[in-house]
C-alpha cells in the first residue's frame, strides 16, 4: 500500500490492516499492542489511559455535536475499561474563518458532556490554520480513568456461557449523521445516540463483566469479531433479538447498509458472567441509557474465532467484520 | 410472532420436501444471492437440491475494460459519478477509488440524477457510469432525457447496461442441468412475465420472487414443486410489486433512449442483443464519442475464474484465489468486491 | 442490482415526488410510472419509482420490512 484510502480509516478490517502493517512496525511498546479501547498505566493506584480523533461531518447533527462526541467518545473508552472517567485533555485544530458562535455553541456542549460524565478537562490547546485546511474544526481528546470494576474487565476471562447483552438501539449515530449530510438525497430527523455510559456502566461494578466495548466506527459487527477473533470461544447472536429501529432500518434497506455495521455513540456491548447476566440487565434497566437493554446472545464454546448470527429464518450466518468506508467522517 | 411462525412453517417445509436428486436451481440477481446467504437460506435446503448463483450482478459481468475506461475518463479531468460499488472493483491496473486517492474526482451517487445534480451544480464535465439490468435503466434514461430537457450540455453517461433475459438464453446453451431459474424481483418489475416465456419449451420453471426470507423460501418451494411434477410455467411469486404485464412506461423511456446491441459478459463472452448502446437521438449523451477514450487491451487474470463462478459452474469456494489471495479487503475479481457478487456473499455470510 | 424499497409519495411536483417511509424522506423522479398520486406507495429503486404497490400490497411490504425491528 503506498497510499492512504479513506477507507483505512473506516475502523473495519482495513484499518487494521493500516495498523499493523505500517504503524505497528514504528510503535510497538507492548501497552499499545494490547490494542484495547484504553492503556492501562502500570504502577500506582491504576489508572487507564486513551486518546481519540474527531473529525465528524457535519459538526452538527440531531442529538448532538463535534464537542459532545469528543468528551463522549474518550468517557467511554475509558468506561469499556471499568474505569471511572477522571481527566481530560482537549486540542483544538480551528481553519480560519471558522465562526466563533459556532464554537461556542460546541463549548457549551463540551462542558455540558463532561457534567454529565463526571470528567474534568484539565488541560487543553487550540491551533488554527489557513482556511481550507481543517474543514471546519478537527477536536481530540485524551482521558485518564480509574478501573472500579471488582472483577477485572478482561477478554482473558470471557467463557462459553456467558451472555452479550446491549443497552439499547443500535445504529442511530451513524444514520443520524449520514441523514444530517443530507447525502443520497434522504431527509430525516433520526436523532445520534450519543451519550456518556459512564453512569451507566458504573451500576454494574460489582458484577464479573469480562469484556465491554462500546461499537463505534464499524457497528457491532466490528465489535463482535474483535471479540472473537483468535479465541478459542465463538459468539453466537440472534437476529430477531436485535434491537434495530425502524428508521434505521428504512435507511440501510434504501442504501444497501448492513445495521450491523453502523456507529453507536450511546451504546456498549457487554458480555457478562452467566451468573450475573439476569442481574445486569435488571440494573441496567434502572438507568435511562440502559431502559432498553436487552439479552442479544451468548459466548459458545463452537465455531472459535467466528462470529455467527442465528437467522429469522431459522437458519444461520456468519458475521463478518464490514469492509472498507461504509460512511466517512462518521465520529 | 404470526410472521415469524409462518416463516419456521415454510422453512420447515423446505427441508423436509422430497425433491428430486440432483435439482439444480439458479437465481440471477445479486439481491437475491445476497438475500439468500443473509438468512442462510442454502442450508434449508432439501437433500438433491443444489442452488447456484448466475450473472445477476451488473458490476460482476461488467468486463475489466469499463473500469479503464472510467480512469481514462478521470484522468482527463472530468468528475466522473458512479454507484458506490464500482469504485472498489479493480480494472486491468487500478480501480476508482485508487484514483480518487490519487486526486481524480470521482464521487459515489445513489442515482443517475444525483449525478445530474452534480453536473448542473459544477458546470464541469461530468460522466455516470451506467451499470445495471432493467431495473435501472429506464432510470438511467430518464435522467439522460432531463439532462437533454434541460440543456445540461456537460453531462454524458458511460455505458455497461445488460439485459437479463438474452442472459438466461445463453446460460441454458452453457448448462444443461438447470431445473429452474428464481427470477429477479426488480427486473421483472419492469419487464414482467412474459419476458420468461422462452423458458416453458425449454421445459425450465420460473419463479418471480421478492427478497424476504419468506419470499425466497415459498419461491423454492413453488419451483421444487413444478419440478417435481413436470410442470413448465412462469410464476409471479411477487405481485405485490410485480404486474405480470411488468411496467411498459419505464420500458417505453428505456426504449426510446437505448437500443439492443451485443454486450460482452464476463464468463459468457459476447452475447447478441444483451445490452443497450445511446439510440443517435441521444448521441449527445454518449462518453465514448465525447470523449477520445484510450485504453489498452489488457489480459485477463488467468487464475481469477470470477466468469465460472457467473455462470454457476463452481461455487466461489472452488476458485483458488477464494479468500486467500482475493478478499474483500483486497479483491482480485468483481465477484468479491461487488457487495451483490455472489464470492462477497459467501464470505460476508458464509 | 436489484435493491428497491416501498415509500409512500407525500408531494408531487412534476416530474419529481416526495417519498417518505418511517420519517425518512427523499425526492425521487416519477416519470416512469403512468400516474403517481400522492398518497400512493411505490418502490424506489436508485432515485426512480419504478412501480406502484396497492396499500394492501405496501402494508406486507412494510410488516415484511418491520420483521424484527422493535422500535417505531
Amino acid at each position: 500500500m503506498d497510499k492512504i484510502l479513506l477507507a483505512h480509516g473506516g475502523g473495519g478490517s482495513k484499518s487494521a490492516e493500516l495498523i499493523e502493517r505500517v504503524f505497528q512496525r514504528f510503535l510497538r511498546d507492548p501497552l499499545l499492542l494490547e490494542m484495547g479501547d484504553a492503556a492501562r498505566l502500570p504502577g500506582g493506584p491504576g489508572r487507564v489511559f486513551t486518546t481519540d480523533s474527531f473529525v465528524v461531518k457535519p459538526l452538527f447533527f440531531p442529538g448532538g455535536d463535534i464537542g459532545r462526541l469528543a468528551v463522549c467518545g474518550t468517557v467511554n473508552d475509558l468506561a469499556v475499561m471499568g474505569a471511572e472517567p477522571l481527566y481530560l485533555s482537549i486540542a483544538f485544530i480551528i481553519e480560519e474563518g471558522f465562526p466563533v458562535a459556532s464554537l461556542q455553541k460546541i463549548l457549551a456542549s463540551i462542558a455540558g458532556a463532561c457534567r454529565a460524565s463526571g470528567a474534568r478537562i484539565v488541560c487543553a490547546d487550540t491551533k488554527v490554520v489557513e482556511k481550507g485546511k481543517a474543514d471546519g474544526l478537527f477536536i481530540n481528546t485524551s482521558g485518564i480513568g480509574r478501573p472500579v470494576f471488582k472483577k477485572p474487565v478482561h477478554p482473558g476471562r470471557v467463557r462459553p456461557g456467558d451472555a452479550i447483552i446491549v443497552n439499547g438501539p443500535l445504529g442511530l449515530h451513524g444514520i443520524s449523521v449520514l441523514t444530517a449530510r443530507g447525502e443520497f438525497g434522504l431527509r430525516a430527523s433520526i436523532r445520534s445516540d450519543v451519550a456518556p455510559l459512564w453512569g451507566l456502566i458504573g451500576t454494574c461494578r460489582a458484577l464479573d463483566v469480562p469484556f465491554m466495548r462500546d461499537p463505534t466506527r464499524g457497528g457491532l459487527a466490528q465489535t463482535l469479531n474483535e471479540l472473537a477473533h483468535g479465541k478459542k470461544f465463538g459468539v453466537r447472536i440472534d437476529e430477531v433479538k436485535l434491537p434495530i429501529p425502524r428508521k434505521v432500518a428504512a435507511v440501510c434497506d434504501l442504501l444497501g447498509f448492513d445495521p450491523l455495521h453502523v456507529a453507536n455513540e450511546g451504546k456498549v456491548v457487554m458480555v457478562v458472567a452467566r451468573g450475573d447476566a439476569e442481574k445486569a440487565l435488571k440494573i441496567l434497566r434502572r438507568h435511562p441509557l440502559g431502559k432498553d437493554a436487552r439479552r442479544i446472545g451468548e459466548i459458545t464454546a463452537a465455531e472459535p474465532g467466528r462470529v455467527v448470527m442465528a437467522t429469522r429464518a431459522g437458519s444461520e450466518r456468519i458475521v463478518m467484520p464490514p469492509v472498507g468506508e461504509i460512511l466517512p467522517r462518521i465520529c | 410472532m404470526a410472521e415469524k411462525n409462518r416463516l419456521t412453517l415454510l422453512a420447515d417445509r423446505l427441508r423436509r420436501f422430497p425433491a428430486r436428486p440432483q435439482t439444480k436451481i439458479m437465481e440471477v440477481c445479486g439481491t437475491h444471492t445476497v438475500a439468500i446467504r443473509r438468512f442462510g437460506v442454502q442450508r434449508l435446503l432439501p437433500p438433491g437440491v443444489k442452488l447456484v448463483s448466475g450473472p445477476g450482478c451488473p458490476v460482476c459481468v461488467t468486463p475489466d475494460r469499463f473500469i479503464d475506461e472510467a480512469v481514462a475518463l478521470a484522468r482527463q479531468g472530468a468528475i466522473v459519478t458512479s454507484f458506490g460499488d464500482m469504485l472498489r472493483v479493480p480494472g486491468s491496473r487500478t480501480s476508482l477509488e485508487e484514483e480518487r486517492a490519487a486526486g481524480g474526482d470521482i464521487r459515489a451517487v445513489y442515482s443517475p440524477l444525483d449525478a445530474l445534480r452534480i453536473a448542473a451544480d459544477t458546470g464541469k464535465e461530468t460522466v455516470f457510469l451506467a451499470v445495471g439490468f432493467e431495473t435501472t435503466a429506464p432510470g438511467i434514461a430518464a435522467a439522460g432525457m432531463m439532462a437533454l430537457e434541460k440543456k445540461i450540455a456537460n453531462f454524458s453517461l458511460l455505458t455497461s447496461l445488460r439485459l437479463v433475459p438474452p442472459a438466461l438464453k445463453a446460460l441454458i446453451a452453457v448448462d444443461s442441468h438447470l431445473s429452474g431459474f428464481l427470477l429477479p424481483g426488480h427486473v421483472s418489475a419492469v419487464i414482467g412475465k412474459q419476458a420468461y416465456e422462452f423458458l416453458i419449451p425449454q421445459r425450465l420453471p420460473g419463479v418471480i420472487s421478492g427478497f424476504s426470507a419468506d419470499d425466497i423460501i415459498s419461491s423454492l418451494l413453488c419451483l421444487l414443486e413444478m419440478h417435481n411434477k413436470g410442470i413448465y410455467k412462469i410464476m409471479n411469486n411477487y405481485p405485490r410489486a410485480v404486474r405480470d404485464r411488468g411496467n411498459e412506461r419505464s420500458r417505453a423511456v428505456m426504449a426510446e433512449a437505448f437500443a439492443p446491441a451485443d454486450a460482452e459478459w464476463r464468463g459468457l463472452g459476447v452475447i447478441p442483443a444483451s445490452g443497450l448502446q445511446l439510440r443517435p437521438a441521444f448521441g449527445a449523451l454518449d462518453a465514448r464519442r465525447r470523449f477520445a477514450i484510450q485504453v489498452e487491451n489488457a489480459p485477463d487474470r488467468r487464475e481469477c475464474r470470477c466468469g465460472d463462478v457467473l455462470r454457476g459452474l463452481i461455487d466461489p469456494p472452488d476458485c483458488p484465489l477464494f479468500n486467500k489471495a482475493c478478499r474483500p479487503d483486497q479483491p482480485l475479481g468483481p465477484c468479491m468486491v461487488s457487495s451483490e457478487g455472489s464470492c462477497s456473499a459467501w464470505v460476508t455470510y458464509g | 442490482m436489484c435493491l428497491a424499497v416501498p415509500m409512500k409519495i407525500i408531494e408531487i411536483q412534476g416530474d419529481m415526488a416526495v417519498v417518505e417511509s418511517a420519517g425518512l424522506r427523499r425526492e425521487v423522479g416519477v416519470t416512469l410510472l403512468d400516474k403517481a398520486r400522492v398518497g400512493d406507495w411505490v418502490l424506489i429503486h436508485a432515485g426512480f419509482a419504478i412501480s406502484k404497490l396497492t396499500r394492501k400490497q405496501a402494508r406486507e411490504t412494510l410488516a415484511i420490512f418491520a420483521e424484527g425491528n422493535f422500535f417505531g
